[in-house]
């Protein structure tokens, strides 16, 4: 049984991952849709770039453009991967109307909807890359790869995107249930995290009523150590989260993770039955 | 009950038992297609608080920055002006761009064709409703940022101010009809083009920052979009260091964007009556490829 059982897991995220590639890419050709993946980051940045220049003149040596940079930059797999999720239960259910289809197939849904983020984990780990790449070749981003902690940066990365996709799946189990909003949903919170988990400025610029919530989000501690296994005496310059060590913050990171991975399970299990007791899993609101 | 009686008695589109030819038909397929964008508004309130709230969000995260790096506060103003008129931008790309491809999708376009009015109507309708409606969501996020960040204005010209404003808007949505007529030969790559002209119009049009911060030609070459000298001529009408930070005058400005809105009306007709004659024989009108 336990062995039937990890294969259909693993049935159902391959599958979900492969399908989730082939809708992302297969609509132009190769050269079409790498420029497509790196246009729209490089252009996001570059807005920074520019407001940061005019204002400090091109001071890009100050420990706030690595700051405000790297924060864009990894913000990237926050839309990607957990609006990613999210965002597969309206294009399965609304736009393809397969939704109904995937539930009577032999597959998981929480697998699948977590495989159908792969896809957008690639295409941004891609635009992250080139990120990165072109603030390091055109704006002197102080990043050594001789000073980097590979370790930290790894295992940051890796739990974040677990983190992500919980977050991912918790949004995506809410989706089931909602008409009006489901479009918005996604896009409202990755755009609320933006704000609140400090990505492009220190906490403290944010008034000190609103700081709270930057410090339940895991994704502020996420970026945190980002920045300091990359540029680590760079981003320890700021006072947002200087007394906490690496490893309190690994250790809040994965706290936190495991907490929304509980909360997106349940969300999950719960919604799933609304949705199916409700009628909504094959539902069209053409809104 | 006479026939005048009888049409003003009748909601908009719904009217079958009177004869309406020429402009009146124009008129009356305007008014139908502006209609449903602005009444639907109206049936679902809550939508109001999405198109408002994502915006200010984006201005919130800008603003911040600026404070980050202690900008002038005049800078605040120009990142809370330019998030508003991300509404018109976006309004045009996914609401009258990429509307001929969702028509399409939901199998309304063949009918549009079909039906005895006039595309260029159809697209006009699209536009005015879509641009009173944005307006609403746009005032929205002004009153809000120049509350919650206490943005001082100071206008110096009332007139040029809403002149430059409605040339704008027309120049904008004639480019939206434009851009839909193109849109109508594409499928899936119209919500990727959509996507996709985002963030860069936003960096290339000066939404958060002073289009004078780019070199010149480039600069020009990024006033193809109404908004980029649309948006600098407010800046310099409403923001005391708006004149110092402009792009070129007022007027001149003035003047592009009536050529703007002339090129664009005038290219949107054509092309539409190109498109639509290709798509039909293509067959590629009920085509759609997901």
């Amino acid at each position: 049984m336990s062995t039937i059982q990890k294969s259909e897991f693993w049935r159902s995220f391959k599958s979900a991952a492969w399908l989730g590639w082939q809708i992302e890419s297969n609509w132009a050709d190769p050269l079409l849709f790498f420029i497509y993946s790196i246009v729209k980051p490089i252009a996001s940045a570059s807005i920074l770039v520019v407001m940061y220049g005019i204002i400090t003149h091109s001071n890009f040596e100050n420990p706030l453009f690595p700051y405000i940079y790297l924060g864009n930059a990894f913000y990237i797999y926050v839309s990607a991967v957990m609006a990613g999720v999210a965002w597969a239960v309206i294009d399965d259910r609304e736009h393809y109307k397969t939704l109904k289809y995937m539930y009577i197939a032999p597959i998981r849904i929480p697998y699948y909807l977590l495989g159908r983020g792969v896809a957008r984990f690639l295409t941004g780990s891609m635009s992250v890359f080139i990120t990165i790449l072109a603030g390091v070749i055109f704006l002197k981003l102080p990043l050594d790869l001789h000073m980097v902690n590979f370790p930290l940066f790894f295992f940051s990365l890796f739990v974040g995107i677990i983190m992500l996709s919980m977050m991912g799946l918790l949004l995506g189990s809410i989706t089931l249930l909602l008409v009006h909003h489901s479009f918005g949903i996604a896009e409202g919170v990755a755009g609320a995290l933006f704000l609140f988990s400090g990505a492009i400025f220190p906490l403290e610029v944010l008034p000190a009523w609103l700081r709270p919530v930057g410090y339940a989000m895991p994704i502020t501690y996420w970026l945190e150590l980002l920045r300091r296994s990359l540029v680590g005496e760079v981003a320890q310059a700021f006072p947002t989260l200087v007394s906490f060590s690496n490893l309190q913050l690994i250790g809040i990171l994965v706290g936190l993770s495991v907490i929304f991975g509980i909360l997106a399970a349940y969300a999950f299990k719960w919604c799933d039955f609304r949705a199916r007791e409700r009628g909504l899993i094959d539902r069209v609101t053409n809104y | 009950m006479n026939k005048t009686a009888q049409v003003k008695e009748t909601s908009p589109g719904t009217d079958n038992s009177t004869k309406v030819t020429g402009w009146r038909l124009f008129l009356k397929t305007v008014i139908a297609r502006a209609y449903p964008r602005l009444i639907g508004q109206q049936r679902e309130k809550s939508w109001m608080f999405f198109d408002i709230f994502l915006p200010m969000l984006a201005v919130s995260s800008y603003v911040f920055v600026y404070r980050a790096i202690q900008a002038p506060e005049d800078y605040v103003g120009f990142a809370v002006m330019g998030g508003a008129m991300t509404a018109f931008w976006l309004n045009v790309l996914w609401g009258m761009s990429s509307q001929l491809y969702w028509e399409k999708e939901q199998g309304n376009l063949a009918l549009y064709i079909i039906a005895p009015n006039q595309m260029m109507a159809i697209l006009l309708g699209m536009a005015l409703g879509g641009m009173l409606a944005t307006a609403l969501r746009a005032l929205a996020i002004i009153f809000l940022g120049s509350v919650l960040f206490k943005v001082g204005f100071v206008v110096t010209s009332f007139l040029q101010l809403f002149s430059v404003f409605m040339l704008s808007m027309t120049a904008l949505y004639g480019m939206g009809m434009m851009m839909a007529s193109l849109f109508l030969l594409l499928n899936r790559e119209a919500w990727h083009i959509s996507n996709l002209a985002q963030e860069p119009i936003y960096l290339v049009s000066g939404f958060y920052f002073p289009i004078n911060s780019f070199p010149f030609w480039i600069a020009a070459g990024a006033s193809i979009i109404p908004l980029t000298l649309g948006l600098d001529a407010m800046r310099q009408l409403i923001f005391a260091s708006g004149p110092a930070l402009g792009f070129v005058d007022v007027r001149t400005e003035i003047i592009v964007l009536l050529v703007l809105c002339v090129v664009f009306l005038v290219g949107a007709k054509f092309l539409l009556a190109h498109m639509e004659k290709l798509a039909i024989r293509e067959g590629s009108l009920t085509d759609s490829r997901r």
